[in-house]
């Protein structure tokens, strides 16, 4: 066993469990009757869900005067709320491909339920920009092809129009990337399942799947591929998300500091949503030996690390405008901070860069309560994050004249809370109906099975012979290494 | 044509890369080997080339990015050519992100659905399962009994020697 050096080789599956066992716990989560908590949660989601589509409904058939905008802030809840939800999105595209280069072997606990997320992230994070343009039956406009209005094609120089292929490049590598990772255990469903319409269907779905090591050869390849492309891809995503600010000359939006300011922040945001949601689920589903308190804590040190990025990118905002010398720069930044906004501001401060410090402490780090109630903090401090950067910019800007206030509208805080039942909608169903944790990736890195010392720990299970043509029992010993 | 096969069914990933690495070495011919998960290593156990797909890849994220950008300037400074904020209409380093998104899209969808063809993977394919525990937890390889040089008693000591859970033997119809 492992006690020798259990710095070292402690195992990142508890339980010292073997790969049959690994099969069944995880193919149980959906086999077994849905409790009572995951009835409720769905109701209260599916409800909140409804809710925001109907003002959503409401905001298409009245238009955009539905919501609180004017003539001054003209982007403010909405695209907070979209930046939001892609930043979420991004932490799961880092434990999938970005982890997965770096050999961080804890990753397979947590990266199917982190890639739903991210697919899940980023439909919510569409509706905005989709419902913002008013009348979204229109929005295939948005993609070039040939038409009748002109032949009129779409300006590439515009980064709305950038912002739009990330997007939906983003949508799809993240949609192909979870589901080639989903097709072997699949088959692990087909398999396991005796009978009925969930084993149909697995096997439906998973393309065939033989477990040949000819595919599996393959299939490593196109995982690395995939792994190698989606790296720069969330790098680029948020970057070109940014780009829709720093390119305009707004004081508080014109830096050059955004890319990667916001793609820290998006890291920040959404590791810590991966930790709200794999606390919950760990718990409600029994999955404390897949996802263990290391795994919380190797994401917490993450969740620190991009809060010094953020931390810094704050101080360097404010340092380059002061250094800058320019008057409209040093106000937008004065007002954000202490003007009739800068209670946000300071929410998003202490959520973000001082909260998060408590994790330096390893006592913090490992107690789940602890890691819960701060991975939901950083979420309300980067929210407001992305609220302060849209509106403070934009409701005070040259001219004193124009100066005005903004209050989101019954419509727009409905839409945001729809947004979030969406999300759980589908992360709830997700769980229920598709394998939670990646079973054969998780298979090789369990510790079962492994040399110990010099000798395996026990003869291997040998099965009866059957009866038939061509069945061999080998008679003899075993020999032993 | 009919394959006559041994399958060897083992319980741990060191056990099957040691009697793949042993089967190949004493020339016997591997006709493939089962696994619940990528055990690192068994291709070259095996003497497996390395997939070519990295090709697929290179080729069509290359195609996709001149495509896009060829189509960005036809669009932009031939076909309907705006003057946006007096910025030349052959504007290239604005077309650099959709470039790079398009070349991401084209070099990771065409590589997946390589994948599957090379594979011979559909959805509602029906699989050639080759015993129901490959995906859960056992490893099988397939030997081929090629000749008549194929002693079975040999190949039993070989696989004893590696732990061998079951032997069993089977005829393979040829497909199609």
């Amino acid at each position: 066993m492992a006690e020798a050096h259990p710095v070292l080789h402690q195992p990142w599956i508890a339980g010292d469990k073997s790969p049959a066992q690994v099969t069944d716990e995880i193919c149980s989560t959906m086999e077994r009757r849905p409790s009572t908590a995951w009835w409720l949660a769905l109701l209260v989601s599916f409800t909140v869900m409804v809710i925001g589509f109907t003002a959503i409904a409401y905001q298409l058939k009245t238009g955009i005067g539905a919501w609180g905008l004017n003539t001054s802030v003209g982007w403010a809840f909405d695209i907070t709320n979209f930046v939001f939800w892609i930043g979420i999105g991004h932490a799961g595209t880092l434990i999938s491909a970005i982890l997965f280069l770096f050999r961080q072997r804890w990753r397979t606990s947590v990266n199917r339920s982190a890639e739903a997320m991210t697919i899940f992230a980023v439909m919510c994070a569409g509706i905005f920009p989709l419902i913002h343009m008013g009348r979204p039956w229109l929005a295939m406009w948005m993609f070039p092809y040939p038409n009748f209005r002109g032949p009129l094609w779409i300006n590439f120089r515009s980064p709305l129009v950038w912002d739009f292929f990330a997007i939906s490049t983003y949508f799809t590598i993240s949609v192909v990337f979870w589901y080639l990772g989903l097709m072997p255990d699949l088959a692990t469903v087909r398999d396991h399942t005796g009978s009925g319409w969930r084993r149909k269907l697995a096997a439906i779905l998973c393309f065939g799947w033989d477990g040949s090591y000819r595919t599996w050869q393959r299939y490593e390849t196109v995982y690395l591929l995939l792994a190698g492309l989606a790296t720069p891809l969330v790098v680029s995503v948020h970057t070109i998300v940014s780009w829709d600010f720093a390119t305009a000359v707004i004081p508080g939006w014109h830096t050059t500091i955004f890319p990667p300011y916001f793609v820290a922040g998006a890291i920040f945001s959404g590791m810590s949503m991966v930790l709200t949601l794999m606390i919950v689920a760990r718990k409600t589903m029994g999955l404390e030996d897949y996802i263990t308190p290391r795994h919380l804590e190797a994401m917490c040190k993450i969740v620190l690390g991009t809060s010094g990025i953020v931390a810094l990118a704050y101080l360097t905002e404010f340092f380059t405008a002061f250094y800058s010398g320019n008057p409209y720069e040093q106000f937008a930044f004065w007002n954000r901070a202490l003007g009739p906004m800068g209670w946000g501001y300071w929410i998003m401060v202490s959520c973000n860069v001082l909260i998060p410090q408590l994790y330096w402490f390893r006592r913090v780090r490992t107690s789940v309560v602890a890691v819960f109630i701060i991975s939901l903090l950083v979420n309300v401090g980067m929210w407001f994050e992305r609220f302060e950067i849209i509106v403070t910019s934009l409701h005070r800007d040259y001219l004193p004249a124009n100066w005005t206030g903004y209050t989101p509208t019954i419509i727009e805080l409905a839409t945001l809370a729809g947004t979030f039942g969406f999300f759980f909608t589908c992360f709830l169903l997700f769980c229920r109906f598709v394998p939670v944790i990646a079973i054969a990736e998780v298979k090789g890195i369990l510790s079962h099975g492994q040399p110990r010392g010099f000798h395996h720990a026990g003869a291997p299970e040998r099965e009866p012979a059957l009866a038939g043509a061509g069945v061999f029992r080998s008679v003899t010993g075993e020999v032993r290494s | 044509m009919s394959r006559r096969l041994l399958l060897g069914i083992f319980d741990n990933e060191h056990d099957i890369m040691g009697v793949t690495q042993a089967a190949r070495e004493s020339g016997y011919k591997i006709v493939d080997v089962y696994a619940p998960y990528a055990v690192h290593g068994l291709d070259h156990a095996m003497g497996l080339e390395p997939s070519k797909l990295p090709r697929v890849c290179f080729a069509l994220g290359l195609f996709g990015a001149a495509a896009k950008v060829w189509f960005e300037y036809w669009t932009t400074a031939t076909d309907w050519p705006i003057n946006v904020g007096g910025k030349p209409f052959n504007s290239l380093p604005a077309f650099v992100p959709v470039t790079f998104e398009v070349m991401v899209l084209f070099a990771g969808v065409s590589t997946v659905i390589a994948f599957l063809y090379v594979c011979g993977l559909f959805p509602g394919k029906k699989a050639k399962i080759i015993r129901h525990d490959v995906t859960n937890h056992r490893f099988v390889l397939v030997l081929e009994q090629s000749d008549a040089a194929f002693d079975i008693s040999r190949v039993k000591r070989l696989f004893d020697s590696y732990h061998v859970v079951r032997i069993e033997e089977r005829l393979e119809e040829a497909a199609g």
